[in-house]
């Protein structure tokens, strides 16, 4: 019963997000209000109806309901239930339904916070919002149901992959999901003013926090997958450049240059035309991603199950909302003024360069992830493109970039001079250069890869501490008192600071364990002692245990120096029945220096184990300096100025442009 | 009676905390295996280094590639053998050759003749007055 | 008009791209084609199934036209295969010869006393060796070899009324010539 309602809530979110894609544009477009208005109510009620079968779905995993097929092909009845509500978006048809209903979440927030917008902006926006859904709705309905029966019913559920049996699984889909279909606001936004023709400051403004939230969203996402693949894998691998995790990437970095390019245009109304193919182009890298995990068209450790039909759907899907989309862009683009001028070398010419370096950066992503799809559809024969390529290219290009943000903030707008923002900056580059040298010698030897890696870091925190020091110190003859000084420093100002710092901190964290990593592999017996720098690792057995829905065989490793205990590890080999699988987990000592990792490989003689035993510096800093970035994108937030005009001069803006529509006829 | 006992302890004592020994019999093959196969491809996994994968095939191509390696060839010749069997799918690093200078090149080339356009585009707003995106 | 052009750049590099992807869904991205194809196939000399003190060396198929067809008893996807071979041996036409992968050579004989042997004769390659010479890398795998000892075609996966009809035969046809 639950999950013919569920099944019939679909239909009927379908059916709103017909209406709402369709009429209310008709609306704006005949001025027929009573069209126009039907906006917001179907958004909302597609919501209801979203939410209802999302519940009617979960509610079938929460009960064990095996006469579903996809919840006795992804659960099972000894699986814990977190794991049980979470095996929702364990596969492919139940993360499609994750995938629309974040989509309804972001448009119910949109009806609900971009009350500030004019009206016709605001009903096309939902609109362009409700046209995506309708796709996504029709992909679930007509190739990948969720709430297919399975008759008979199950006995059991197959089980979710154990590998997803983890607190990894309950947070990094939903998180990352927010972020990477949030991003159909930005474009929305953009849709709307191409087909608007109203593109200026204004909408800028109201763009920018949509796309941050987003954005911080999607960092923290890719920040928990990565993270969670360390501790999973038992390995110690936190990014392989795999054809999934490059799907959430390249939105991210074009994401990240259109923050930036959303600087300058709310700034000088300027290089409008390129932030608007910027919010087009972040959501097509979203859908295309969607594209790549469900179609067969690549291999990926995280790809879904495949089936051609729809990978043809998808396609067609993307034809038309991409294409359309840029076709509008083609039409409507050239029109656009100009704005305000700026110098060849101020704050915004930098803005854009970092935009230029992103974009390279993302098609080197793009060119690497589909080029082996290139060359065989060209007939040139197979070939790998994996991290020695990605490793190479991305960084080499990213390079530029970095050493950019450390003159970026520092340009005046309008007109900057560089010899000035050199002058200022000669301490960092001295320091830079100093701790490129010393750092890695203290790690213990000195490569061009690492003093490159360190100078980077190093050179990013230093210029942003510059920056504050000086925005301090041009403020202290106005405001002598410090602490009211610092206090009245904007804060979108902290946020970005706070952001550029996370950007060094990551880069130190990648360089220095990358540089540094220490690994062995050995047999060792119950007593056997194995050595790693100052550190001793002592096997002292192994002990069976039974879990929930596992047997498992934990060892338990005492970690000294000098004679002191610091860490106990107990890493284990799981047996997990249903699936008939053996899961690896590592047990980690994390540290701010270095995290200390071991995990069981495969059972010897005499009760011996191959032991894989791990030092691996720094590597928290890289996620703490996802952390620092997602929290200086949330700090920016706050700040008044970034959010949407008050309702007073909203109103004022509004009344002015009827009155010249008005003169106009 | 002592003398026995104090043998006896002696050698349980050293029973009692062994050194791990590393797993492969030599150190610096072991190493040059695990650095190589790290840019090699299991070619029957969904996308996982030589490596890392605990397939059967990927088994056989590590022994064989420390079979290899006693045999005194280097690191090159090792992944020639390889590819010559396999393909150039083998390995995670593509070569670099006509077919592949798109994707080694395009990227910087990207990088080159956006910064040119860029240039080109700001040089040209910041000395005009009332031009529209399309005259840039 | 010229203007107006470099809008539509973003649309057309998309097109360019969707072409690709379509093209993609048709494509098999798990597919290692093999370099071999045109080169000599590798020498190898193995023990014969159940034959001791037999030994089969590829240097004596020189001058016909022969099938190396990579099996083993645990391998699913070759029972389907079976009845296909048997066909083929049946027409007295193709020789096919085989070689036994990672196998033991007790279970492999009861396969092929369950269900008939349509080879010629067996090779065994019980730790593979013979395997990564000619790049298998699943089974079932086979290899058209011509005259000259060179490998013509790589069958990778079973082989099926459709490829057999398609690809083999006329390439057999040519190379008998």
């Amino acid at each position: 019963m639950i999950p013919e309602i569920g099944q019939f809530s679909l239909i009927l979110a379908f059916c709103f997000a017909i209406v709402q894609g369709t009429l209310p544009l008709v609306g704006v477009w005949k001025n027929k209000s009573a069209l126009s208005n039907l906006a917001v109510p179907a958004a909302r009620v597609q919501f209801v109806f979203i939410v209802l079968a999302f519940i009617c779905l979960d509610y079938s995993f929460y009960a064990n309901d095996f006469s579903v097929l996809y919840v006795a092909s992804n659960s099972n009845s000894h699986l814990p239930l977190a794991y049980r509500l979470a095996a929702l978006w364990g596969g492919h048809e139940g993360s499609m339904l994750l995938w629309v209903s974040i989509l309804s979440v972001w448009t119910m927030a949109v009806t609900i916070f971009a009350k500030s917008l004019p009206d016709s902006f605001r009903v096309r926006l939902i609109a362009v919002m409700g046209m995506v859904s309708i796709g996504f709705l029709a992909f679930i309905l007509f190739t990948s149901n969720p709430f297919e029966r399975l008759i008979p019913a199950a006995l059991d559920g197959r089980d979710l992959n154990p590998l997803l049996q983890d607190p990894g699984m309950v947070f990094h889909p939903p998180v990352l999901y927010m972020g990477y279909v949030g991003f159909s606001v930005a474009f929305a936004f953009a849709i709307a003013a191409l087909m608007d023709g109203r593109l200026d400051i204004t909408w800028a403004r109201w763009t920018r926090p949509w796309t941050t939230v987003a954005w911080v969203f999607l960092t923290l996402g890719i920040a928990f997958g990565s993270k969670w693949a360390y501790y999973e894998l038992g390995w110690g691998g936190w990014w392989f450049w795999d054809a999934v995790e490059n799907a959430s990437f390249m939105p991210w970095l074009v994401g990240t240059a259109l923050i930036h390019s959303l600087a300058v245009t709310e700034k000088r109304n300027a290089f409008k035309v390129w932030t608007v193919l910027l919010s087009i182009c972040a959501f097509s890298l979203s859908l295309l991603g969607t594209f790549l995990v469900r179609s067969g068209v690549l291999t990926s450790v995280h790809a879904f199950a495949t089936d051609p039909r729809r990978g043809i759907f998808i396609l067609l899907y993307l034809v038309v909302v991409i294409g359309g989309a840029l076709l509008l862009f083609a039409w409507r683009a050239p029109k656009v003024g100009l704005g305000e001028k700026f110098d060849v070398v101020s704050r915004e010419s930098m803005l854009l360069t970092n935009n230029v370096v992103l974009v390279a950066a993302a098609g080197s992503v793009l060119l690497g992830t589909l080029y082996p799809l290139l060359m065989d559809a060209l007939g040139a024969g197979k070939i790998s493109v994996g991290p020695p390529y990605f490793d190479a290219v991305f960084v080499a290009i990213m390079a530029p970039g970095l050493f950019l943000m450390g003159l970026g903030p520092l340009a005046k707008w309008k007109k900057a001079s560089l010899p000035e923002i050199g002058m200022r900056l000669r301490v960092a580059a001295l320091i830079s250069v100093v701790s490129a040298m010393l750092i890695p010698l203290i790690m213990g030897k000195l490569t061009l890869m690492t003093a490159v890696g360190v100078f980077m870091g190093i050179w990013v925190i230093s210029t942003s501490l510059i920056l504050l020091r000086n925005r301090i110190k041009s403020r202290q003859l106005a405001m002598p008192n410090k602490l009211e000084n610092i206090k009245g420093i904007p804060l979108a100002f902290y946020g970005m600071l706070l952001a550029h710092l996370g950007i060094g901190v990551f880069i130190l964290g990648v360089t220095l364990v990358k540089g540094y990593e220490s690994e062995q592999d050995l047999r060792m017996e119950k007593n056997d002692v194995a050595k790693a720098g100052n550190l001793t690792f002592k096997f002292e057995g192994t002990q069976e245990i039974v879990g929930p829905n596992y047997m498992s065989t934990e060892g338990t490793f005492a970690v000294t120096s000098n004679g002191n205990l610091i860490a106990v590890l107990k890493p284990e080999k799981r047996f997990y029945p249903v699936q008939g699988s053996v899961m690896t987990e590592a047990d980690i000592s994390p540290g701010v220096f270095k995290d200390l990792y071991v995990s069981l490989g495969e059972p010897l003689e005499n009760g011996a184990w191959s032991v894989r035993i791990y030092i691996k510096p720094f590597v928290q800093w890289i996620w703490a300096g996802c952390i620092l970035m997602a929290l200086g994108g949330g700090l920016a937030l706050t700040d008044r100025r970034y959010r949407i005009l008050n309702k007073r001069a909203v109103n004022e803006v509004q009344a002015l442009h009827e009155a010249f529509e008005a003169w106009v006829e | 009676m002592k003398k026995l006992l104090i043998i006896f302890l002696l050698i349980s004592s050293s029973a009692f905390a062994g050194e791990a020994k590393p797993l492969g019999d030599d150190p610096v093959i072991e190493a040059r295996l695990k650095t190589l196969s790290q840019d090699l491809r299991c070619l029957v996994c969904q996308n996982t280094t030589l490596a890392d994968s605990s397939a059967p095939l990927a088994e056989d191509l590590r022994q064989e590639i420390r079979k290899l390696m006693r045999e005194g060839k280097s690191d090159q010749e090792v992944v020639d053998y390889l590819v010559a069997r396999y393909g150039d799918f083998v390995r995670y690093r593509p070569p670099v050759n006509n077919e592949t200078a798109l994707l080694w090149f395009g990227p910087f080339l990207l990088l080159i003749i956006g910064g040119f356009v860029l240039y080109r585009a700001l040089k040209k707003q910041a000395g005009s007055d009332d031009i529209k995106a399309e005259d840039l | 008009m010229g203007r107006m052009i470099k809008f539509l750049l973003p649309f057309a590099l998309f097109v360019v791209a969707v072409g690709f992807l379509a093209k993609g869904l048709f494509l098999d991205p798990h597919e290692v084609p093999s370099p071999l194809v045109g080169k000599p196939a590798p020498k190898f000399q193995a023990p014969i199934l159940s034959d001791t003190g037999k030994v089969f060396n590829s240097e004596d198929m020189k001058g016909q036209v022969w099938l190396l067809n990579v099996w083993s008893s645990w391998c699913g996807a070759c029972r389907e295969e079976h009845p296909i071979l048997m066909a083929m041996a049946k027409t007295g036409q193709i020789a096919t010869y085989g070689l036994d992968y990672k196998d033991t050579d007790k279970e492999a004989q009861a396969v092929l006393d369950a269900n008939g042997n349509p080879y010629k004769a067996i090779a065994t390659d019980v730790d593979g060796k013979i395997g990564i010479d000619y790049g298998v890398y699943g089974v079932p795998e086979t290899y058209v070899i011509d005259k000259a000892g060179i490998i013509r075609y790589k069958q990778i996966g079973p082989i099926t009324e459709e490829n057999l009809l398609t690809k083999i035969v006329p390439l057999l046809k040519e190379l008998q010539r």
